[in-house]
């Protein structure tokens, strides 16, 4: 059984209580939100519980790390409180559940770039940037063995975080990894902030996938030519686990000569690709999803974007075609940091 | 060489023409669980005339005739139960015209699904046709010989409810036209001219349907799949009311499945949408979601699952992978769409009794007035005792879809007894009739339609 590691005593001292003063979707003040944290750190039901779109972003925005979304996700769980019908959380849950056989354990004796429950997009995973790199969970059949399970903070469902995620860690050490680069911000965020948050133990090192990227592009600097797109990143949720790694971006940005524009909705203030919000169970939530995917995408188009830059799948599922549709191209950030070095882009269109 | 082989070399040529045992062999299967059977010849005609004088020299030698389009329709609809000749249709492949005006297209009989999609696609951008889910070699002729449904059968009906005309030849030879074209006039209609529905859903017992001419429709800008669900079968009748009645859907199909994990015990909608603007397309989605599935979201009952650019096709043959061997069979019944809860518990019942993982799907056509609703079951074709584990569950569930009020789609031979036993006395009759006097020397896909 596992607790979340969260201090009351931090809230008390709060100067600003930013995780609901900053919060992008509800109109919070500074001291309705201190009531309310302290409210839902008692145990007790909070308007914020039943109005929380669950986009992350307050794990971000506590100057204390002191998780104040987990928190909210146990207690819409403890409290039956559902963000998306009851249907949709079953067809969530079954999701993660493997279902062809167990997956081949091949022992990496060292680093391995960790692909978690995206191994159908091996297809990224080409050229020099990932020579002579072992790949964990290649197999979309048996990816999800390796599939981190915090998707289901979008489900109010930590218990089946926490029911799983031991498993999966087992499986990734099986493969006698040290440092597992994750492919995906959800893994990392997982492993370096989730688990310490609840006292689950990982046995390897994480890397972000941006850190790695970053490092390779700059061993493969010869190879550099600028890009010279003017681009805009978009930021999946699960990066507000690991806020401090979005600088990478803006370095890989730097390196390959792409300039970031300047945008209104971006680093703290990003909005998300609204995927989930758009199957919550709110009164006019499939709107509010358009909303904010219109008000995200002509800011990067009236900031002058030509390319949209992810790394998240679901992002990438749920916005590629929008921002095409407004002229700008969609592009995973590994295939932009291969168009740098020369290679042909895996999933340009 | 014998005299029919010599025969039929003088009328198709050579090249066109097999008896060779690897090629028969190959003609003795279909994709489903009946067993094979042998032709002695398979020939590729590439006209009217030439299959006029080779059902005129069938005629002569009392041998049977099985025309063949993509072979896809499963159920051995197309099987030589007596030997005889497989007419291969699919050389016959030229799409004679594309009426932009009256939006209608005039083929020959062995035009594929996906040839018609990529040729319109190509010229004729803004004109569209009812692609059924089956992989795009089945033929246009075929489908409709089975009253085929496809992608725009909720707002118009089957493919066959989508004929304006027709060339066939008949059992005995004579080549005939149906529709405004038989009397000279263009191939936008079938109808006010008198009724001869002879040749449509009698699985080529009738005729051999040399020509077609099939309905388009507009092809808007967009085309997508917006996903529903809900974890009761029992709303799902409702549902497809709800949806029907705003006029907006262009295709609705709900089903279950054991695997994937997230399908299993839950019933997932596909709706497809179809507009020539963003704007169009949020009104659809408005009126669809918001207003008339609104009330199941805030209950809690149903969730929106988004809208995928870009039109899938039900990708039903992948449950033949769900078991080792690769293959699957469906039961398809025409049913009320009130049945659905019945269809879907009953189905999982019949494969839980034969350890299949149950897949099921239900395809609304028209506003609701019915829906194709699919039993599918797997089996491993390298598995005698698995195939017949399939073959049984599908004929409890050809009775199942009777005993439920519905009519089987393309019945098999079991399912097609099934059917007759149950005819008015005098319908029966009267198909007898008509078969005796079209094909007075039985030539024509025998078996079928057949008492035994
Ligand atoms: C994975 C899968 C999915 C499918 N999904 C659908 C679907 O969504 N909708 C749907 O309607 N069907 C579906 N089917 C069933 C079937 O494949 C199609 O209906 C297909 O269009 C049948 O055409 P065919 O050319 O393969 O016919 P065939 O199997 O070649 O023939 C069907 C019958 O018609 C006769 N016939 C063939 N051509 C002629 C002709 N020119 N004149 C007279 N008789 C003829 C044959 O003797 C046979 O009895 C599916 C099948 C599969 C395997
Ligand atoms: S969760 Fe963090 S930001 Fe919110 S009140 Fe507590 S300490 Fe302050
Ligand atoms: S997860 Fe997002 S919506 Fe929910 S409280 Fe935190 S910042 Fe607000």
């Amino acid at each position: 059984m596992y607790e979340l590691n969260f201090d009351v005593q931090k809230c008390l001292h709060c100067p600003t209580h930013a995780c609901l003063t900053r919060c992008q979707h509800m109109d919070i003040d500074r001291d309705t939100a201190g009531r309310e944290i302290l409210k839902i750190a008692a145990g007790e039901d909070s308007f914020v519980l039943h109005d929380c779109l669950t986009c992350y972003a307050c794990e971000e925005y506590c100057p204390m790390g002191n998780h104040p979304f987990y928190l909210i996700v146990k207690r819409q769980e403890e409290l039956n409180v559902q963000p998306l019908p009851r249907p949709l959380i079953q067809r969530g849950i079954n999701i993660g559940k493997p279902f062809r056989g167990e997956p081949k354990i091949n022992k990496v004796n060292g680093r391995a770039l960790l692909m978690g429950a995206f191994a159908d997009h091996m297809f990224l995973i080409q050229g020099r940037l990932f020579e002579g790199l072992p790949v964990i969970s290649d197999d979309p059949r048996k990816m999800f063995h390796y599939f981190c399970q915090l998707m289901y903070l979008h489900y109010a469902r930590i218990s089946v975080i926490n029911e799983r995620l031991p498993g999966v860690i087992e499986t990734i050490t099986r493969h006698n990894v040290t440092e597992a680069i994750c492919f995906h911000d959800e893994c990392y965020g997982t492993y370096t902030s989730y688990c310490p948050s609840m006292g689950i133990e990982v046995p390897f090192r994480t890397v972000h996938f941006f850190e790695f990227l970053y490092n390779r592009l700059v061993e493969l600097r010869n190879l550099i030519r600028p890009v010279n797109l003017r681009v805009a990143y978009q930021r999946p949720c699960s990066s507000r686990l690991s806020p401090g790694k979005l600088r990478f971006v803006y370095d890989i940005f730097k390196l390959i000569g792409a300039e970031a524009v300047q945008r209104k909705y971006v680093g703290r203030n990003a909005l998300c690709c609204g995927g989930i919000i758009e199957g919550q169970r709110r009164e006019g939530s499939r709107k509010r999803a358009s909303e904010i995917q219109g008000l995200n995408i002509s800011d990067m188009k009236d900031a002058g974007a030509e390319v949209c830059v992810f790394n998240c799948p679901a992002c990438y599922h749920t916005l590629a075609h929008l921002v095409e549709k407004e002229g700008i191209r969609p592009i995973f950030m590994s295939d932009l940091c291969r168009l740098a070095i020369g290679e042909q882009p895996a999933g340009w269109r | 060489m014998d005299i029919i082989h010599q025969g039929l070399l003088d009328i198709v040529g050579e090249g066109h023409i097999s008896n060779q045992q690897e090629e028969l062999f190959i003609y003795s299967w279909d994709l489903g669980t009946t067993e094979p059977h042998r032709p002695d010849y398979v020939v590729s005609p590439r006209t009217p005339q030439e299959i006029s004088r080779i059902l005129e020299l069938a005629n002569r030698h009392r041998i049977p005739v099985i025309p063949l389009g993509g072979g896809l329709s499963l159920a051995g609809l197309a099987v030589p139960f007596r030997g005889g000749i497989i007419i291969d249709l699919k050389r016959m492949d030229t799409i004679i015209e594309v009426n932009e005006q009256a939006r209608y297209a005039v083929m020959e009989c062995g035009v594929s699904m996906g040839q018609l999609t990529s040729y319109l696609e190509r010229k004729f951008p803004m004109l569209t046709h009812s692609e059924p889910g089956a992989p795009p070699t089945a033929t246009v002729a075929g489908n409709a010989a089975i009253h085929g449904q496809g992608d725009l059968a909720h707002p118009y009906g089957f493919n066959s409810d989508m004929v304006n005309g027709l060339e066939v030849v008949l059992p005995t030879g004579e080549i005939c036209r149906f529709g405004a074209c038989s009397i000279g006039a263009q191939w936008f209609t079938q109808h006010p001219l008198p009724d001869v529905g002879l040749f449509l859903g009698w699985t080529g017992t009738t005729g051999i349907i040399t020509k077609i001419s099939l309905r388009l429709f507009p092809c808007k800008n967009i085309r997508g799949t917006a996903m529903f669900v809900v974890d009761n079968e029992d709303y799902v009748p409702d549902i497809y009311h709800r949806i029907s009645r705003t006029q907006m859907a262009e295709d609705i199909i709900a089903f279950s499945q054991t695997i994937p994990p997230y399908a299993s015990g839950l019933q997932h909608f596909t709706i497809n949408l179809a507009a020539d603007s963003e704007k169009e397309l949020e009104f659809k989605k408005e009126l669809i979601f918001d207003d008339a599935l609104g009330e199941y979201i805030r209950r809690g009952d149903g969730g929106y699952l988004g809208f995928t650019y870009g039109l899938q096709h039900p990708q039903i043959s992948k449950t033949a992978d769900w078991r080792k061997g690769g293959g699957f069979e469906y039961v398809g019944g025409i049913m009320p769409v009130s049945c659905y809860p019945q269809c879907y518990r009953r189905g999982k019942e019949i494969s839980d009794r034969h350890d299949i993982p149950y897949t099921v799907l239900g395809r609304c056509i028209g506003a609701a007035h019915a829906m194709m609703f699919s039993w599918t079951y797997a089996f491993n074709r390298a598995d005698p005792e698995s195939v017949r584990h399939a073959r049984e569950a599908m004929h409890e569930t050809d009775e199942l879809a009777l005993e439920l009020g519905g009519a089987i789609w393309k019945p098999g031979l079991y399912g097609q007894r099934l059917v007759m036993s149950r005819l008015n006395p005098n319908t029966l009759n009267l198909m007898k009739k008509i078969k005796k006097l079209l094909d007075p020397n039985g030539i024509m896909n025998p078996g079928h339609w057949e008492e035994s």
